[in-house]
């Protein structure tokens, strides 16, 4: 039966703290809206992990069968730059981990600066990107675009030409990658703004915990792409 | 003939002045709005008119079968109306049906929550789904696109200059709708649920769509990045499906299929829930062995995502994996039978009263159960070979979508409709509406599994005059389908304004919204519910009435 029980619910009332402003009346409590919310972003990143699947997945495939290629390709790559932007990206997740303290600790410039050197890492890492990138364009390692095999000829002709295929999942999974990172970028300084005005730190940290989940993801994608494009088969090189 | 539905007296009877409808005012208040009842409203009708052009295409490619020549459409052309037929009806269409509409409206309700746990993101969604059906209108106004629904590479990527970026855009956009309101559904049924609302206390309404949502999440982002790396090929020529650069087309089928494959559990689980609901109400019943059917709706959830190459045996996969993909698509008639059984023993006994939402199911039960069977023709290798790329396998997906899909959504239409509006839909009319619904549609398409059997292949605009008959008979009964659906669009229009009011109850089910005045309030609830029932407990809601009749009395 439907009962309502108005005993019981104004008690509930009683012991509930003051009312933050970003509480939703659809949501019985905060501590509801605050579980809803970051099992959403938990949810969000499986989706992601879904969405780079169907690109590991790629990789796994064409690895196997074309491994003297990949091994090849790969040593193409600038392990320097490569190692480089693992750690400027491991520095922004750490940045972004002390953002997500600060909110908690409900320290207004501290969120502030943090997010900002969030940022800054994170636009570093585009950076160094954007030269791997021209590096790549300069080879001619870009499929479609710009191709040629003739760093290749040791392979023969025909293994020579699936460095495409490697070239194809290296531009697809750090270009998506980077898109995400992107995205995150355009996040962080709306985010700074709203900082700024105080409006995670005073007990409405939701949106900088459940942002902070997805930056961490987004780092988590890299340390799977380092290896597996950059670091395959050392010994053979 | 007996009936349940018991309406307020007309002379005195009103829609209840405050509601969900008449709360705000104005264009702005509906486009800006975060009630999950608006947008599904909102919903509602951009489906509707995605439905009626994707009939326009189906009509097309019809009339052009009704005789053996082409003399109606050009080749290139006929190609174009199927796939576009295709993409509006499948991700515009069938995929946010019932999920989107009936969905959005009633899990919140039915659970005891106030609105989804994102109101913003399902307005969102909304958007997106609008956008996506933009990108198809713009890649239809500028000339359409020929690859069938299933942009098979490298058909897609190198033979093809029609418009295939921009609807692969549209379907990218359409499917973030998709996976937002699976994701909204999914926290909205974990977290949300009333005190006392346990989970096996939901409707099953509730259960199918949660494991939709589960395949929406899950799937989605996966047909995602195939199109992505269609796009990519078509656009700046990377090579992930090209074989000149040591690509596999086929891994694009793989990838495509991983997500397409569970989207027609997507499409059709939300349709079982509906009729879950409606054989219990109209049979006044519990649903017979609720946890199984709960169950199996997770069941098929988990095994469609284990089935995917079933569309792929003629293309080159190993014999092996063929042989374990025929097998586990085998197992997926288990769960599906599951449900039939449970619907029929619902019935057993139970007091059966026919009014149009019920007919509506038994149209859905006796159609799927023959599109479910002939699924498993299609699943036997030996037999797949003959019938794979034939009418057959036409008509067996349209026995499953079309004659189960879409009468569960309109048996789930009708049957809300009072609540969704506060006013009932033409009883009588309603009824031809679903008759003539049923006739149309085995006109059409049963036709068409002999079409397949003899070896009338599919896609072909023009074909031997010796299947004409069986031609213009599918050509006929799909006249009748397209009176069929009509109708209701008509009556139901009318019955905004001039419809009986239908009170809170009208069918004297138990569900928490039938509990509501309709059209609910914005909020649905004043005070959050304290739910001490099982679902489908007839003699809760007995015992509720009696109780109100002595304290009024």
């Amino acid at each position: 039966m439907v009962v309502t029980q108005p005993g019981e619910l104004q008690e509930e009332h009683e012991h509930e703290h003051v009312h933050l402003p970003q509480h939703r009346h659809h949501f019985e409590t905060e501590e509801q809206q605050r579980e809803a919310a970051s099992f959403g972003m938990w949810l969000f990143l499986l989706t992601e992990i879904m969405f780079f699947g169907g690109l590991f997945m790629a990789y796994l495939l064409y690895r196997n069968w074309y491994n003297p290629a990949f091994v090849a390709a790969s040593h193409t790559l600038s392990i320097k730059l490569g190692a480089l932007n693992t750690a400027i990206l491991i520095t922004s997740g750490f940045c972004m981990a002390m953002a997500v303290w600060a909110a908690e600790t409900r320290k207004r410039k501290a969120l502030v600066n943090f997010l900002g050197l969030t940022n800054f890492f994170g636009i570093a890492f585009l950076v160094v990107k954007y030269f791997e990138y021209a590096e790549k364009w300069h080879d001619s390692h870009i499929p479609g675009l710009k191709f040629s095999i003739a760093d290749f000829g040791k392979l023969g002709v025909d293994m020579a030409q699936k460095t495409q295929v490697y070239y194809s999942l290296y531009f697809a999974m750090t270009g998506m990658h980077a898109l995400h990172m992107i995205i995150g970028i355009v996040l962080i300084f709306w985010y700074m703004v709203r900082a700024n005005r105080g409006e995670f730190t005073e007990g409405y940290v939701a949106p900088i915990e459940n942002f902070g989940l997805y930056w961490h993801f987004v780092d988590i994608v890299w340390i799977f792409l380092f290896p597996l494009l950059y670091l395959i088969d050392l010994g053979a090189k | 003939m007996s009936t349940i539905v018991s309406l307020p007296d007309q002379s005195t009877a009103a829609l209840p002045k405050r509601n969900y409808l008449n709360a705000e005012h104005g264009l702005l208040s509906w486009l800006l709005t975060g009630d999950h009842k608006r947008i599904a409203m909102l919903y509602l009708i951009s489906i509707t008119g995605f439905f009626f052009l994707g009939g326009a295409f189906a009509g097309l490619v019809r009339l052009e079968l009704l005789t053996p020549a082409g003399d109606l459409l050009a080749a290139d052309t006929y190609n174009k109306m199927f796939t576009m037929h295709g993409i509006v009806m499948i991700f515009l269409f069938l995929v946010p049906s019932v999920p989107a509409t009936l969905g959005n409206f009633l899990i919140p309700i039915m659970i005891g929550a106030r609105d989804l746990a994102f109101p913003k993101i399902n307005l969102l969604s909304w958007y997106l789904y609008l956008i996506g059906g933009t990108f198809t209108l713009t890649a239809l106004v500028l000339g359409g696109v020929d690859t069938g629904w299933t942009f098979t590479t490298p058909l897609s990527t190198h033979y093809l200059n029609t418009h295939v970026i921009t609807t692969g855009l549209a379907i990218f956009v359409a499917g973030f709708s998709s996976i937002f309101t699976g994701l909204n559904f999914i926290v909205t049924i974990h977290r949300m649920r009333a005190p006392g609302m346990t989970w096996f206390r939901m409707p099953l309404f509730v259960w199918s769509n949660y494991a939709a949502s589960i395949l929406m999440v899950l799937g989605t982002p996966v047909l995602a990045i195939a199109i992505v790396l269609v796009v990519l090929e078509r656009t700046i020529g990377l090579g992930v499906f090209d074989p000149a650069k040591g690509g596999d087309p086929l891994l694009f089928q793989h990838l495509f299929w991983f997500y397409s494959h569970p989207a027609v559990y997507i499409m059709i689980l939300p349709g079982m829930g509906v009729i879950s609901e409606v054989m219990a109400n109209f049979s006044r019943k519990r649903v017979f062995g609720y946890t199984a059917v709960a169950f199996s709706s997770v069941a098929i959830a988990v095994f469609g995502f284990f089935v995917w190459a079933h569309h792929m045996f003629i293309m080159g996969v190993s014999n092996y994996s063929a042989l374990v993909f025929s097998l586990l698509t085998m197992l997926v008639a288990v769960p599906s039978a599951i449900k039939i059984f449970n619907w029929s023993a619902t019935l057993y006994k139970g007091s059966i009263t026919f009014e149009t939402p019920m007919l509506y199911a038994f149209g859905f039960i006796g159609l799927f159960t023959i599109g479910g069977l002939t699924g498993v023709f299609l699943g036997s290798l030996g037999m797949d070979i003959h019938l794979t790329e034939t009418y057959f396998i036409v008509a067996h997906f349209h026995f499953v979508m079309v004659g189960g899909m879409l009468m569960a959504f309109l048996a789930g239409i009708h049957f809300w409709w009072p609540k969704m509006t506060g006013r009932m839909y033409p009883e009588s009319l309603s009824k031809l509406a679903a008759v003539t619904t049923f006739i149309g549609f085995i006109l059409t398409f049963f036709p068409q599994f002999i079409l397949g059997y003899l070896g009338m292949p599919r896609r072909y605009h023009a074909y031997p005059a010796d299947y004409q008959v069986l031609n213009v008979l599918s050509t006929a009964g799909a006249t009748v389908l397209g009176v069929g659906y009509l109708l209701p669009i008509l009556y139901l229009a009318w019955s905004l304004k001039y419809g009986e009011i239908a009170g809170p109850n009208p069918w004297q089910a138990t569900g928490l919204e039938w509990q509501l005045q309709s059209p609910p309030l914005t909020e649905n609830f004043t005070e959050i519910p304290y739910v001490d029932y099982e679902a489908y407990d007839f003699e809760w809601l007995a015992h509720k009435q009696k109780q109100e009749v002595t304290t009024v009395g």
